[in-house]
């Protein structure tokens, strides 16, 4: 368990600030929470509205299974216990984005009680983890949308938001650093994409946070907080706590007191600004949703949840650790998302495929040549690793290529380029551009022969005691056969006529 | 042979199916009670002529082609205007819904049409069915066909609130007609205007497309001339729905086909709580004659205790209001209704406007109170506190029903009162569900058969309640009261 170190400065000695983060996470789901509309992102306004959803007189809700489903999933995944009696409840206020005048949500009885996620804060060191609780994930509804810049005068309703599925993850006060809170959002994220119950995407809006900080002197109660609305970065959310927890030890040092209240987040100038305070809170008025019967989870549904789970990050971080033989670092950034796993886990498959081998056998030469050679060559072009011309297919070919001698790694950074700029297979290039590689013994040892006779200036040298020159007849060597030539043939024979 | 707007919903459909006439005569019968009625008894807010003859036309073109009929194949019928039917009005005879044409058919109004019913129009009704009197409808009250036979002509109330129900099935406008019941809201106005009425266990008929109430109590039910006719039309409009996740998953029994007034066997409980302190001595003797009829019926009678059930009507009075007052949020001015918009209005002040515009007087004190009990420091101790009763008294009845199979009590503590008598005094008006909430509060079918007249020549409603699921049970005592009580009456035609 690591401490975190990150204290603001101020005045009056160090502050420590301490942050909770309540996610918003979007259900991946076809249809609704509550009604048969669909939930497609960026459909034309209204088009994914249903009655229910609209609040027509006389429509009701019906819950979705698989919004459940999703929810009971997260829930496992995080180690949570899974409540089998659950129940909505009625978030009353009015709002044009809300048409019932409620929020379906649940406050008195939510779906998943506690649970945590394993953090690392430092990427560098992937064994040094934290553990942040979270006390709850209950399920509602999302609002509508308005649309003010429609009309000069009057603003414009979009429900196809309306109704779709989020869970909200409330944590425990225990991030203590805005690195806490970036680390632990990117980790929720990951786990949410692993289980498939949301798409993290926060641009869209999948994935939201309300970060609640507080400041306090180091080992004192908690001090009082504030709630920064609806922040949709990982950046954002960093920013938020930095602001606010300096804005908070400023206002107490200069004699001031923080109040409770709600925030907003501006991008423009990375700040925060009061949007309402604890006396304009809304009263909900909270009560059981008449229209729903409570929320009974079975055996068999629970068992069908977990059978369902994926292998999540920190497990398969532990296996290609242990199993692969990977470096904790390498494993750390194979599974930090969950396309990079998959991903690797094919070319892995593939690989071993053709190279005959065990996958354990390799493991490292596939993590190594996607972590340093095609990561940095996607990096490049701007691409993602989803959209890489260069497939795992393509890419164990590659690998069996040099696993076989017949290209140098050096030859295959040049195959690899060639693979992104025409999509071609790596066998194919090799052959077109002659890139096969020379281990025959007796044409590298003519080539051998004639550096050395070229260098005399330099071999005497090197016999009296300039050792470094090796690698200068290794480079000639290597240069006389264009790269071609096997590296370690070369070494054997230059070190046997070097005496 | 007897005139057609003298029949009733078996009788109709057995006429129709036999070829002694056609629905469309049917039809036609009943149109012309309505229009002749209108404006005497304002009991509709829209009248529906051509849709009733549509559907008593495409009754006999399937007859004339040798199809099987619905279970309501030729009968004509009133729909209170608290259910959603496409293409027509829907208001809950609200101010704020006025205009509202719905682009979906309710549940229960969609299986009763594909049962071979069709629609006389859109029955009046209390304003989102909160009133025991008609008189918070925004389109002006509904009149009773009934008078006292004092001679005075003091205007009735048809009782509330599918009064537009009650009023037009007992003045011959249709043989039968939708109700819904949250508090009593079928079983009351069935009492007042000598016609049946049956309230099925909660989650029998969908509430889809039914405009809310108060969603944990809102229930349909149908009512008719006589038990019989309740039996078929519940048939059509009970059964499991999808679309109400509060829908019961059952089969729907043949209701009709087991009616039996033979009770041999059968324990009838009369529950002391509900004898009152200076109860109305005409009640007091109907109920006495309940007694009498259901142990002519071979019943065996004995007293029951429902120690909670005077805690009953307060606890309604908290529940239903804080549930009306998040279901009716959704009428905002933004989508749909009225919209009242001042020049230079902000969202907040178009709310304010709309609802101030949009809802009677009534549903604003309902809105009020529930928006109360729910506050910050005051849920527990009114909802909370609500809900506990609301277990108490399910747990009154369960333990009554190991001791008798159904609950014999009146349905009202008096007979129909004059319009305007209670309109200022809403405890007074409240009172009158006295006898219908606790079934409400626990989900049990219960219903309204007459009794006979008071002193002053107004029908007496006596009231059964059933264990959960048991209509039948409910049924079959109201058959046997019904042969036994003979009620004969009908409102002397005055308008």
């Amino acid at each position: 368990m690591t401490e975190s170190t990150y204290r603001i400065q101020g005045a009056t000695g160090e502050w420590e600030v301490v942050i909770g983060l309540e996610v918003h996470a979007q259900v991946v789901s076809k249809s609704k929470l509550f009604s048969g509309a669909a939930t497609a992102f960026g459909a034309e306004p209204n088009a994914q509205v249903s009655l229910v959803d609209a609040a027509m007189p006389g429509m009701l809700p019906v819950p979705n299974k698989e919004c459940i489903r999703q929810a009971v999933r997260t829930g496992m995944a995080i180690n949570a216990r899974i409540n089998k009696w659950s129940r909505f409840d009625r978030k009353n206020y009015f709002y044009a984005d809300l048409p019932q005048g409620y929020q379906i949500s649940q406050l008195y009885h939510p779906l998943v009680g506690e649970g945590a996620i394993e953090i690392a804060v430092d990427e560098k060191n992937p064994e040094a983890t934290k553990t942040i609780g979270i006390e709850r994930i209950h399920v509602e509804q999302d609002a509508g949308k308005l649309m003010h810049d429609q009309h000069p005068t009057m603003s414009y309703v979009d429900l196809n938001r309306s109704g779709v599925a989020l869970m909200e993850i409330v944590s425990r006060p225990d991030m203590r650093s805005p690195a806490e809170a970036g680390a632990y959002l990117r980790k929720l994220r990951a786990i949410l994409r692993y289980v498939g119950s949301c798409d993290g995407n926060m641009e869209e809006g999948s994935m939201r946070a309300d970060v609640n900080v507080s400041v306090r002197k180091s080992g004192a109660e908690f001090g009082t907080r504030t709630e920064t609305k609806n922040v949709n970065s990982v950046r954002f959310v960093m920013a938020t706590i930095e602001h606010e927890a300096n804005r908070q030890v400023d206002l107490i040092e200069s004699g001031g007191k923080v109040v409770q209240e709600t925030r907003l987040f501006d991008p423009g100038t990375g700040t925060t600004r009061s949007m309402r305070s604890k006396e304009d809170a809304h009263d909900y008025r909270y009560f059981p949703d008449p229209d729903l019967l409570p929320l009974e989870l079975d055996d068999a549904f629970l068992e069908d949840c977990r059978n369902s789970l994926p292998e999540l990050p920190d497990a398969k971080r532990h296996r290609y650790e242990n199993e692969l033989g990977l470096s904790p670092y390498n494993a750390q950034v194979l599974t930090a998302e969950v396309e990079t796993a998959r991903w690797f886990e094919r070319l892995l498959g593939e690989a071993a495929k053709a190279q005959g081998k065990p996958p354990a056998d390799v493991a490292k030469q596939a993590a190594n040549w996607l972590i340093s050679e095609l990561f940095g060559a996607l990096n490049k072009l701007g691409i993602a690793l989803e959209n890489s011309p260069v497939t795992p297919e393509k890419g164990a070919e590659l690998l069996a290529l040099i696993g076989d001698g017949t290209i140098s790694g050096s030859i295959a950074k040049q195959v690899l380029e060639k693979m992104l700029e025409t999509g071609d297979g790596a066998a194919a290039i090799v052959e077109r551009e002659g890139l096969k590689q020379e281990s025959d013994t007796g044409a590298i040892e003519a080539v051998v022969a004639k550096v050395l006779a070229d260098n005399a200036d330099k071999v005497a040298q090197f016999k009296a005691g300039k050792e470094a020159l090796f690698g200068f007849f290794v480079g000639q060597t290597m240069k006389a056969m264009q790269g071609k030539a096997n590296p370690q043939v070369v070494n054997e024979l230059l070190r046997k006529a070097l005496g | 042979m007897t005139e057609l707007t003298e029949l009733g919903v078996a009788a109709i459909r057995d006429g129709v199916a036999k070829g002694d006439f056609t629905a469309a005569e049917v039809a036609e019968a009943f149109n012309a009670n309505v229009a002749a009625a209108q404006d005497a008894l304002n009991a509709f807010i829209v009248a529906t002529p051509d849709k009733a003859i549509a559907a008593a036309k495409a009754t006999d073109a399937k007859r004339a082609a040798g199809e099987a009929l619905g279970k309501m194949g030729g009968v004509p019928i009133g729909m209170k205007d608290l259910f959603a039917t496409v293409g027509v009005q829907t208001t809950a005879a609200s101010h704020i819904l006025e205009g509202f044409v719905p682009q979906y058919e309710s549940t229960v109004s969609q299986k009763l049409w594909d049962a071979g019913a069709g629609m006389l129009g859109k029955l009046n009704l209390d304003q989102f069915a909160m009133g025991s009197s008609n008189e918070t409808s925004y389109f002006g009250n509904v009149i009773s066909p009934w008078r006292r036979n004092d001679g005075g002509n003091a205007p009735l109330a048809p009782g509330g609130s599918s009064g537009g129900s009650s009023a037009a099935v007992s003045a011959r406008l249709c043989p039968a007609a939708t109700g819904t019941d949250t508090g009593g809201s079928i079983r009351q106005p069935a009492a007042f205007t000598g016609i049946t009425g049956i309230k099925p266990t909660y989650g029998r008929c969908s509430r889809w497309g039914i405009v809310a109430f108060a969603s944990s109590l809102d229930q349909a039910g149908p009512m008719a001339r006589d038990t019989r006719d309740c039996a078929i039309m519940l048939e059509a409009m009970a059964g499991f729905d999808p679309k109400d996740a509060t829908s019961l998953d059952m089969p729907v029994p043949a209701w009709e086909a087991g009616l039996s007034a033979d009770l041999a066997g059968k324990t009838v409980g009369i529950p002391r709580e509900y004898r009152m302190d200076g109860m109305d001595a005409d009640v007091a003797k109907s109920w006495d004659d309940g007694i009498a009829w259901l142990k002519d019926a071979g019943a065996r009678v004995i007293d029951i205790a429902l120690p909670h059930t005077r805690y009953a009507l307060p606890a309604y009075y908290i529940i239903a209001p804080a549930e009306a007052s998040s279901n009716l949020a959704r009428y905002d001015g933004v989508r749909y209704g009225l919209r009242d918009l001042p020049d230079g209005a902000g969202l907040q002040d178009m709310y304010a406007a709309t609802r101030a515009a949009g809802f009677g007087a009534e549903v604003k004190r309902r809105i009020l109170i529930g928006t109360y009990v729910l506050s910050a420091g005051f849920y527990d101790a009114y909802y909370t506190q609500a809900q506990k009763v609301r277990t108490l008294i399910s747990r009154d009845f369960t333990a009554a029903f190991e001791q008798c199979d159904v609950i014999l009590a009146p349905t009202a503590p008096s007979a129909a009162f004059a319009l305007g008598d209670n309109i200022d005094d809403p405890l007074s008006m409240y009172l009158n569900d006295v006898f219908a909430v606790p079934a409400s509060l626990a989900g049990l079918p219960a219903m309204s058969v007459p009794a006979g007249l008071n002193r002053e020549g107004l029908p007496l409603g006596l009231q059964i309640i059933g264990r959960p699921f048991d209509e039948q049970g409910v049924l079959n005592a109201g058959l046997a009261i019904e042969q036994r009580a003979g009620f004969a009456a009908k409102p002397e035609k005055w308008w």
